[in-house]
């Protein structure tokens, strides 16, 4: 397949910058975010199916859909609090956490989405020529799955608040009778629930699918938070 | 005014009841105002001296489950008294007059004792086609609920019906059935419920009898009394839930234990009513102790969360059977094999990428 054009354009060889990206805090969030989106995801979904145990016991003998349910509600205020400490970061963090990566209000935002679009889904480009954080199309993506998670922490609490005598989860009582009871309620945190697994899924592989084809350390910028550039390019 | 209206002592004593009887009344009453025997003293005398309020009780949309569960309240005694002598100088269901002589029976109520009268509502009221849908001596279910709602000193909504509009207010709502708290300005004491359990409803309007005031209520006007707990939080099934034991069909060997029925869809973990605590029937038992999941009649909407026997409602537009699981798994997959297509399309149109960068690494090691 290698054609002499490669070779002679190989023979350049590429020198890449090493950019600090993601600060601890962010990273941190991160990590402790993914661990509570899949502890969530799994328990809520027993929550709402559980599991048919064949053998027949005694209910003094286990408690493990009790378990289960105190599993899920520790994992959300673990979550709830991680997700305020990301917003807190979107002001003080540096240019790459900032809040004005994830909500387009420049053209040049709105471009670069019609670019990425071209390399992810049209694949009509052969290189990611894409910002260094996030790119504009995954800022956006992320702001909207922020407001999943405010949509899940506020639904989950006003569930959660007429078990609950503590303080936090009573401020969202009000929202049960506003969604039309806390039927309403379950049903729309449960759907919700399908926004994450499906992000998740998603999420991951497009991390690998930009690593692969830039080059640029996606996947491992999570963890040491450094990614590479090519010298050719400026840092925006 | 003393004498244009007698004291409850003064009628039940009209009745031929005797002052044991009344006594016990009182005892029932204070009991269910919430009222320590302390106060039953207090309670006595405000029977003995206060003029009792006349009630109107009013019948719209419904289908009168509220009045059948009322008059088998467990207490006969307190129903007697409140059917006999107490309530009910307008009903339609219990009344004796019929006719012109009902009209008038209510036009006089509401005039004599302006400001003083109990309104109670069964029923939701049509709105829809200039309310057609429900008219009484010619009048329709909004021109009546609004003359009397004027001048009454409380407002209870019976039931579902009058509460949340219940089953004629369900998609897509034909009639425009309307609960009453949505019609008037005035605070109603919503007691819903399809029907409300017999004892609550005895409960609420003998703490209006005897207290001369509204019990504490919700958010929704429910009375916190009955309606601040979940069915769930007190049902006996309680720790198989817990303990993660369901029923997952009606005959099999775990319906038979009495496992929890959250499977079969019981809907106790999302109503908010006393049934796991005072029962039905003079506590002779509820839905969930009969086999039977709660189906939630107390909450507003319950017939359009269905299936019944389903945890999760269906989801709309996928058909009856569809949960949002069904739904979400069959994207997840979808999304699984479009990353699967996407992969292989990425070698293949990255391909001369590929193949640039994996000779141009050596080279650049030089
Ligand atoms: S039977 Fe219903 S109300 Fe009782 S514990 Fe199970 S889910 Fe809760």
């Amino acid at each position: 397949m290698a054609t002499k054009a490669f070779v002679a354009q190989a023979s350049q060889p590429e020198k890449f910058r090493r950019v600090y990206v993601w600060e601890f805090p962010v990273r941190l969030y991160h990590w402790v975010n993914a661990l509570c989106v899949v502890v969530l995801c799994v328990t809520g979904y027993l929550i709402g199916r559980p599991l048919a145990i064949t053998y027949s016991s005694e209910a003094y003998q286990q408690y493990w859909f009790g378990t289960v349910r105190f599993l899920h509600f520790v994992t959300a205020f673990v979550f709830f609090f991680n997700f305020l400490v990301r917003l807190y970061w979107g002001f003080v963090g540096n240019q790459y956490a900032k809040w004005s990566n994830f909500i387009p209000n420049h053209r040049a935002q709105w471009r670069e989405m019609i670019e990425v679009m071209k390399v992810d889904v049209l694949q009509t480009r052969v290189q990611g020529l894409i910002t260094l954080g996030h790119n504009a199309l995954a800022g956006l993506i992320y702001f909207l799955s922020f407001l999943a998670f405010l949509f899940q922490s506020l639904t989950g609490f006003a569930l959660y608040s007429s078990m609950s005598q503590a303080r936090l989860p009573r401020l969202f009582a009000w929202i049960t009778p506003l969604m039309g009871g806390d039927f309403a309620v379950r049903q729309w945190h449960h759907i919700f629930m399908w926004f994450f697994i499906w992000f998740t899924l998603v999420h991951v592989y497009l991390v690998f699918y930009h690593d692969y084809i830039e080059g640029r350390g996606t996947t491992s910028s999570m963890v040491g938070g450094w990614k590479f550039d090519s010298d050719k390019r400026d840092e925006k | 005014m003393g004498h244009s209206i007698p004291t409850i002592w003064e009628s039940m004593q009209a009745k031929g009841y005797d002052r044991r009887e009344f006594l016990r009344f009182c005892s029932f009453a204070a009991m269910m105002a919430g009222i320590e025997t302390a106060g039953f003293s207090k309670v006595v005398h405000a029977l003995e001296t206060q003029a009792r309020p006349p009630v109107v009780w009013l019948h719209f949309q419904e289908c009168t489950c509220c009045s059948e569960s009322f008059i088998r309240s467990s207490h006969p005694l307190v129903a007697d008294v409140l059917l006999d002598s107490i309530s009910l100088d307008y009903s339609e269901t219990l009344q004796a007059a019929a006719g012109h002589q009902a009209e008038k029976s209510l036009h006089d109520t509401m005039q004599k004792f302006a400001g003083k009268y109990i309104l109670l509502v069964e029923g939701s009221i049509p709105t829809h086609d200039g309310g057609v849908y429900c008219t009484i001596g010619g009048r329709t279910a909004e021109d009546i609920l609004q003359e009397a709602a004027k001048d009454a000193a409380a407002v209870i909504a019976w039931g579902s019906c009058a509460s949340h509009g219940c089953v004629q207010s369900a998609k897509p709502n034909p009639t425009g059935a309307t609960p009453v708290h949505k019609l008037i300005s005035k605070p109603v004491i919503n007691v819903p419920g399809c029907p409300p359990i017999a004892d609550v409803m005895t409960g609420v309007i003998t703490h209006l009898l005897v207290l001369g005031s509204a019990p504490e209520l919700d958010g929704l006007g429910r009375p916190k009394e009955f309606y601040s707990r979940r069915v769930h939080d007190t049902c006996y099934r309680r720790p198989y839930y817990d303990a993660g034991l369901f029923v997952e069909s009606f005959d099999d060997e775990k319906a038979r234990k009495g496992y929890c029925l959250y499977k079969m869809g019981c809907r106790g973990p999302v109503t908010y009513n006393a049934c796991s605590v005072t029962k039905w029937n003079g506590a002779t038992s509820y839905p969930i102790q009969s086999g039977h999941g709660c189906i939630g009649c107390s909450e507003a909407g319950f017939w359009d969360n269905g299936p019944l026997y389903q945890h999760l409602a269906s989801f709309p537009g996928f058909g009856i059977e569809s949960t949002a699981d069904n739904v979400g798994a069959l994207v997840g997959i979808a999304a699984l094999g479009g990353m699967a297509v996407h992969a292989v399309s990425t070698n293949v149109r990255k391909h001369e990428l590929l193949v640039q960068g994996k000779h141009s690494e050596p080279k650049a090691k030089e």
